[in-house]
């Protein structure tokens, strides 16, 4: 299993040439192959372990397999950097060596430690690879809006080194084939370590439990309802229940079904111009009421995902305050756009939960500088063109969103809304502790997932840039600044711009 | 940063009618002066001007309407376009079709203008963002979004009673969440600068910060049309009652329906309108609609000349850029 498997990494092999670390010996590259069994540490699907107490399924060891066996990993250093890693509380110039897929070790080289490749990291900010908690890629079922091998190469290019989709793929995410096929062509693609949600409910119905001890094993860290809603409240309580049994933690989007209606705005001042039929505020604290005190109830750790005003944020403060274990985070577009932009029906702006008001949006800004939100997510869902050809309240909700994750966290550092070191907390730390995974930290010892980005480098949104699948992003054609240069995932270079 | 509207060209001139929202002053003056003019086509002995000779005009209705398609029908004609008219809700979509596949389709036979009226709000917005240039889009109702000719048509039913809209306190009663004709009537009088706007509707009938539609709320309709000089009543949908909206028919005419002892409020020379179809005994007694107050009819005959002055402008902007690009 040493041989033949294609390099994801081309560039990995001539060691391109910055002045400090050039000639590596060619036997040196050679004992680094024996390191690739450390790169998959999940648990091998066809040995599940004994289904018993709560630590037997403990996220410990959960972490997704970043690349097919077989591939070498590399020595690598990156120098010059500005390090920040968060978990650590790290934010100096400091050098990072990576090692048979882990990080090796931080500052000095460790003595006789030879890389292969030294990345001249000068000006730029070296972090955790980024972790995205909510992106859909679209497989299985609709890979004509995206496929894991389309949307995994955008995150690689946008930094994004995990993410977690949610279990509305078809068929859904609620039986282990499904979780193992999503693992493993994520895993043969190379590009991003992807870790599914399993389902809450069979078939999202919300009335039958899903198989959750099953799919957790199979590779699900998080059980997940997606946008489907559990009517029946004591299904969503024994749903809890079973799920707080074996330390799973629950993700819900708070939204309750008949507030929404078949509303596609937020109701208020925009929807009452434009006419469209409005979601207002309470379909969403409604639903993050019931949740919460179900919540409480079962001890079950709960994450809501993709808060979108204020009124949700006072509830959730005031439950964490009773010591309730429950956490939330944002989309990244929620802390830019508002219900402004859907002016003159942009189809693009067509969002759920929908973009609400000013107020709301520095609020949420606000729970994301304090920490009372510890990770934004992209809420990546890439959409074919015709999706979005058609009248506003007819055209598929949501966006394109991997690729202007990292840069719109930028936006609000350059805003002063933010720090950088919070920022990245946000995207690497903080999700990474939802999930229960060992990651979004560059401790010694734990997976050489790194992004490296040049904060000054300018770009702008458009065909030569862009490589999710889906281009339906409102912010097409608009310039940013920040943007990726290296992502290794496991130690290797999953991408690399070309300068 | 307002998006650039759609519905101008670069002069200004109308280019699209998709919303009265975002048109000047000026130029919904201009429209109802032009109606002013074309009112006496009607009166000929032919009734015809050969402003829109050669060109055609599609009348795409995805949702059914009687007045509204036979108004514009008639307007087209007594411009002397040729005229199609399209019920395309038991057509092309039943089948599947996308409403940018009908619209290439129907383009492909060289049609200078849509009239467009559609179930859902901002679809003639969408169109207009994608038919060929040169082609023009008017608005005939899209979903609640806005209703501009029905706007116009009611403002100019105004000035022909009132003058100048100034000092005049206008009442809106009825379905307002619901209601395209009212978001283009408020639109209206915002930029004509109406004294006073009223609207008055159970809360369950109001759109979310009804107040930012630029008109002042009342629950109690005596207390609503209390002075004023126009009385707008709006269409109750049957549905309304299914959707829990509304407890009965009977209620909400006891609270909202307009009897000629309520009228008696509002100034005496008060005028009464609605945009129809009326539900008699629902929105209002049969005595109102009938009576001396009522403009209802007015309003029909009107809409035909507002239906043309917007067609020849529209048409007149396309004639413009034609040229502008033979000398080019």
């Amino acid at each position: 299993m040493t041989e033949a498997t294609p390099s994801t990494a081309p560039s990995a092999t001539p060691s391109t040439g910055t002045a400090a670390g050039k000639a590596t010996s060619t036997a040196a590259s050679k004992a680094s192959i024996i390191a690739s069994a450390t790169t998959a540490p999940g648990i091998p699907p066809e040995s599940p372990p004994e289904l018993a107490p709560a630590i037997a399924l403990g996220n410990t060891s959960g972490i997704p397999p970043a690349i097919a066996p077989g591939l070498v990993a590399s020595r690598v250093s990156i120098r010059h950097g500005r390090l920040i890693d968060p978990a650590n509380g790290i934010d100096d110039l400091l050098d990072l060596h990576l090692a048979d897929g882990k990080v090796l070790a931080v500052g000095e080289a460790p003595p006789g430690f030879e890389p292969e490749r030294v990345l001249d990291a000068t000006g730029q900010v070296v972090c955790p690879g980024l972790i995205d908690l909510c992106a859909r890629l679209r497989e299985p079922g609709q890979e004509h809006k995206g496929t894991i091998a389309s949307e995994t190469a955008a995150a690689a290019a946008a930094g994004i080194t995990s993410l977690c989709c949610p279990p509305d793929t078809m068929p859904i995410i609620d039986t282990p084939a499904v979780a193992q096929l999503i693992t493993r062509t994520a895993a043969l693609a190379g590009k991003a370590r992807v870790v599914p949600a399993g389902a809450l409910t069979q078939g999202l119905a919300g009335e039958q439990l899903s198989e959750m001890a099953t799919l957790r094993q199979a590779g699900c860290a998080v059980m997940c309802q997606a946008e489907s809603p559990i009517i029946n409240t004591l299904v969503l309580r024994r749903a809890m229940e079973y799920a707080a049994t074996f330390g799973l933690t629950v993700i819900m989007r708070p939204e309750n079904p008949f507030l929404r209606d078949n509303g596609c705005a937020h109701e208020g001042r925009v929807s009452a111009h434009l006419g469209l039929p409005g979601i207002p505020e309470a379909a969403e604290t409604v639903a993050l009421a019931r949740d919460l005190e179900v919540a409480k109830q079962t001890g079950a750790r709960v994450h809501f995902r993709a808060l979108s005003c204020a009124r949700s944020l006072e509830k959730l403060a005031a439950a964490q305050a009773r010591g309730i274990a429950v956490s939330a985070d944002v989309s990244a577009h929620q802390l830019i756009l508002t219900e402004d932009d859907l002016e003159g029906f942009n189809s693009q702006c067509h969002l759920n939960p929908p973009l609400r008001t000013a107020a709301d949006r520095d609020a949420l800004r606000e729970a994301v500088r304090t920490g009372l939100v510890t990770a934004v997510c992209s809420d990546h869902q890439p959409h074919e063109p015709d999706a979005k050809l058609a009248p506003f309240p007819s055209t598929a909700p949501g966006m394109a969103a991997l690729e202007t994750l990292l840069p719109l966290l930028l936006r609000l550092v350059a805003a002063g809304v933010l720090d950088l070191p919070t920022a990245i907390a946000r995207l690497t730390c903080g999700p990474a502790a939802i999930l229960g995974l060992p990651l979004g930290n560059l401790a010694p010892g734990r997976a050489a997932d790194v992004c490296v980005f040049d904060p000054e480098a300018k770009w702008r949104v458009g065909p030569k840039t862009w490589l999710s699948q889906g281009r339906n992003t409102p912010f097409w054609g608009e310039r940013f600044k920040g943007r990726v240069t290296w992502t290794l995932l496991g130690g290797q270079i999953v991408h690399e711009r070309r300068l | 940063m307002p998006p650039p509207n759609i519905q101008l060209d670069d002069h200004g001139h109308l280019k699209h009618f998709l919303t009265l929202e975002g048109l000047s002053r000026e130029l919904l003056i201009k429209i109802l002066d032009k109606t002013e003019g074309f009112l006496g086509v009607a009166r000929q002995a032919v009734k015809k001007v050969p402003l829109c000779r050669g060109k055609t005009v599609a009348n795409l209705f995805f949702e059914t309407s009687t007045r509204t398609r036979t108004t514009f029908e008639l307007a087209a004609k007594r411009l002397s376009a040729d005229v199609l008219t399209l019920n395309i809700a038991a057509s092309s979509t039943s089948k599947g079709e996308t409403l940018l596949d009908t619209l290439r389709n129907l383009e492909a036979m060289h049609v200078d203008m849509f009239v467009v009226r559609h179930a859902e709000s901002g679809a003639a917005h969408f169109i207009a963002q994608h038919v060929a240039p040169g082609v023009s889009v008017i608005n005939a109702g899209d979903g609640r979004h806005s209703h501009p000719t029905q706007g116009m048509l009611d403002m100019f039913t105004i000035r022909r009673h009132k003058g100048d809209f100034g000092p005049l306190t206008v009442a809106i009663v009825g379905d307002i969440l619901h209601s395209r004709v009212a978001r283009s009537q408020l639109a209206a009088l915002r930029t004509l600068g109406a004294g006073e706007v009223r609207i008055i509707a159970p809360r369950t009938l109001l759109p979310a910060e009804p107040e930012s539609l630029g008109a002042r709320v009342f629950h109690d309709l005596r207390a609503g049309v209390r002075d004023a000089d126009v009385v707008i009543m709006l269409r109750l949908q049957r549905e309304r009652m299914r959707g829990a909206m509304l407890p009965s028919e009977h209620e909400y005419f006891q609270l909202f329906g307009l009897t000629e002892e309520r009228l008696a409020t509002a100034k005496p020379d008060a005028i009464v309108m609605h945009p129809g179809p009326i539900n008699r005994g629902v929105e209002m007694d049969s005595q109102v609609a009938d009576g001396p107050r009522s403009v209802i009819l007015e309003q029909v005959s009107n809409g035909i000349a507002v239906r043309m002055a917007v067609m020849a402008l529209c048409i007149g902007t396309q004639n413009r850029l034609a040229q502008a690009d033979s000398h080019d």
